[in-house]
């Protein structure tokens, strides 16, 4: 029975081989068992590494340094006279960089409660076609605010420690195919100061996100995160809420802008989950927008040497 | 008995192979440019695994690319190509079939550097487009280079080009080919 299959091999293949024509040649190509069988990485899950105002699982490449400026505005429902909130604005400038692909850092400064915050984005897992079914991202930030202290009664200390707040996400997304996207992110952030020792210091939210393509430059995001604790929580005496924010992703060459809507005129995770004090029932939302460029700054390496010396 | 079925097939595939005069590779390199004359930055890229097989005999020959194997100095600009562009998760190749028209004038058993015509179907974007290329062969031993570069017109394979970058994009890109290849 062996002899008689290997007989077979070798007949077909003599056979195919003698009527090769270039139909077949491409053939050859696609069954030829020297190519590396590499699974293909599903890419673009996102079109920023923002969904609007949480992180998206895109990651900077590597050698890529990117711009981001931030704005939000003040409330829509302060009127016409303060022509719907846009005579004030927070911004937040910040600093990316792709150190690798998989492993993005960055540093930013947010007027709004005057804070610097630091963070990195470590991607774990990457989604691929016929492969591993989702991108799995680690975010982690710490940030300071740097307000003046506040006068204390005697006896009592103020802390630097006072100032930080920690935040830790996890990035679960998936692309469903080419125009939808969704991402949930289960949200840990430590706050070492708050308002009442009744609050837990820690708040605990899921997140969700995701976006739908409009067109090829265009796409529609939304985001949401859920308070698992901490629902009461009060930020500077005043009640809290979740964090909701529907954008607009357009893309240009080297720009993505995203304008949005969202009750958080935070843009910090710790400011927009947990001590969001605005809400979209009374039409307190804050219009805004990110506007990202991107720098290449460690070119790839098929680009490093000069492109006029190749000879081909 | 397994082993000896191993070299059978093994001697039979190399047989046939050497019949009929077939060379591969998968490293065959293809960089293209669409840098319209007032863009201020390059638009180039280039790929190295490019798979090429020629058949010495008849003069048959195909390109097989994978499109997201193109590589951009810009990564946002690589983004935009596979996902704007050339909408590399519908096509993911780009491939030519094809012949050597004047086999006549081309011996692959003698060194010397030929001008060659081949001609065939170029497949990209999707769409599929009867072409005429001149170009180079270089025989030397059994070692064969082929060279070629030759214009794409962009609109003649779907590809569209949005008014923004207009003035960034050529509306033909040149396509330069070389591909080395070794008779084993």
């Amino acid at each position: 029975m062996n002899k008689f299959t290997s007989l077979l091999i070798a007949l077909s293949c003599s056979v195919s081989a003698a009527f090769a024509q270039s139909n077949d040649l491409m053939d050859m190509l696609d069954k030829d068992g020297s190519k590396p069988k590499k699974k293909e990485e599903v890419t673009a899950t996102f079109k920023a590494t923002r969904i609007i105002n949480g992180s998206s699982v895109q990651n900077l490449a590597a050698g890529v340094l990117d711009f981001r400026i931030s704005h939000r505005f003040g409330r829509l429902d302060q009127g016409l006279e303060n022509f719907l909130g846009l005579d004030n604005a927070t911004t937040k400038i910040g600093l990316d960089y792709g150190v690798t692909d998989w492993l993005m850092i960055g540093l930013a400064h947010s007027a709004y409660n005057k804070e610097n915050e630091g963070f990195m984005k470590v991607r774990l897992l990457k989604q691929k076609k016929q492969g591993t079914p989702i991108t799995l991202t680690y975010f982690g930030s710490t940030s300071i605010q740097t307000m003046t202290a506040p006068t204390l009664a005697a006896g009592q200390e103020w802390y630097f420690t006072n100032r930080m707040y920690f935040s830790n996400q996890l990035l679960v997304a998936r692309k469903l195919n080419d125009n939808i996207s969704l991402q949930l992110m289960p949200t840990l952030i430590h706050y070492n100061l708050v308002d009442s020792t009744k609050f837990s210091n820690n708040t605990f939210a899921v997140g969700v996100g995701g976006r739908i393509k409009l067109s090829k430059r265009l796409a529609l995001t939304g985001e949401y995160f859920y308070r698992l604790n901490n629902t009461d929580l009060l930020f500077n005496g005043q009640r809290t809420y979740n964090a909701l924010a529907l954008g607009l992703d357009i893309e240009t060459g080297g720009h993505v802008f995203q304008l949005l809507f969202s009750n958080s005129p935070g843009m910090t995770e710790r400011t927009f989950v947990g001590q969001t004090t605005d809400t979209w029932e009374k039409g307190a939302i804050h219009f805004g927008f990110n506007v990202s460029r991107v720098f290449t700054v460690v070119k790839p390496k098929e680009f490093r040497k000069s492109a006029e010396k190749k000879e081909w | 008995m397994k082993k000896f079925i191993i070299a059978l097939s093994i001697l039979t595939i190399g047989a046939n192979t050497g019949f009929a005069q077939k060379v591969m590779t998968r490293t065959a390199k293809i960089s293209f440019t669409a840098t319209a004359a007032s863009s201020p930055e390059k638009i180039d890229a280039i790929n190295n695994e490019v798979a090429n097989i020629v058949d010495t005999k008849t003069g048959d020959l195909v390109f097989q690319v994978l499109v997201k194997s193109f590589k951009f100095e810009r990564a946002l600009m690589q983004e935009h190509f596979n996902e704007n562009y050339m909408e590399s998760d519908k096509f993911p190749k780009a491939e030519f079939k094809g012949a050597i028209a004047n086999m006549a004038d081309v011996n692959f058993t003698k060194d010397g550097t030929y001008n060659a015509k081949v001609g065939g179907k170029l497949t990209i974007h999707g769409v599929t487009n009867d072409v005429s290329v001149p170009g180079t062969i270089t025989v030397k031993g059994n070692s064969y280079t082929l060279k070629a570069k030759f214009p794409v017109t962009l609109a003649d394979y779907k590809i569209a080009i949005p008014g923004v970058v207009a003035d960034k994009i050529n509306k033909v890109a040149t396509i330069t080919l070389e591909s080395n290849l070794t008779q084993k």
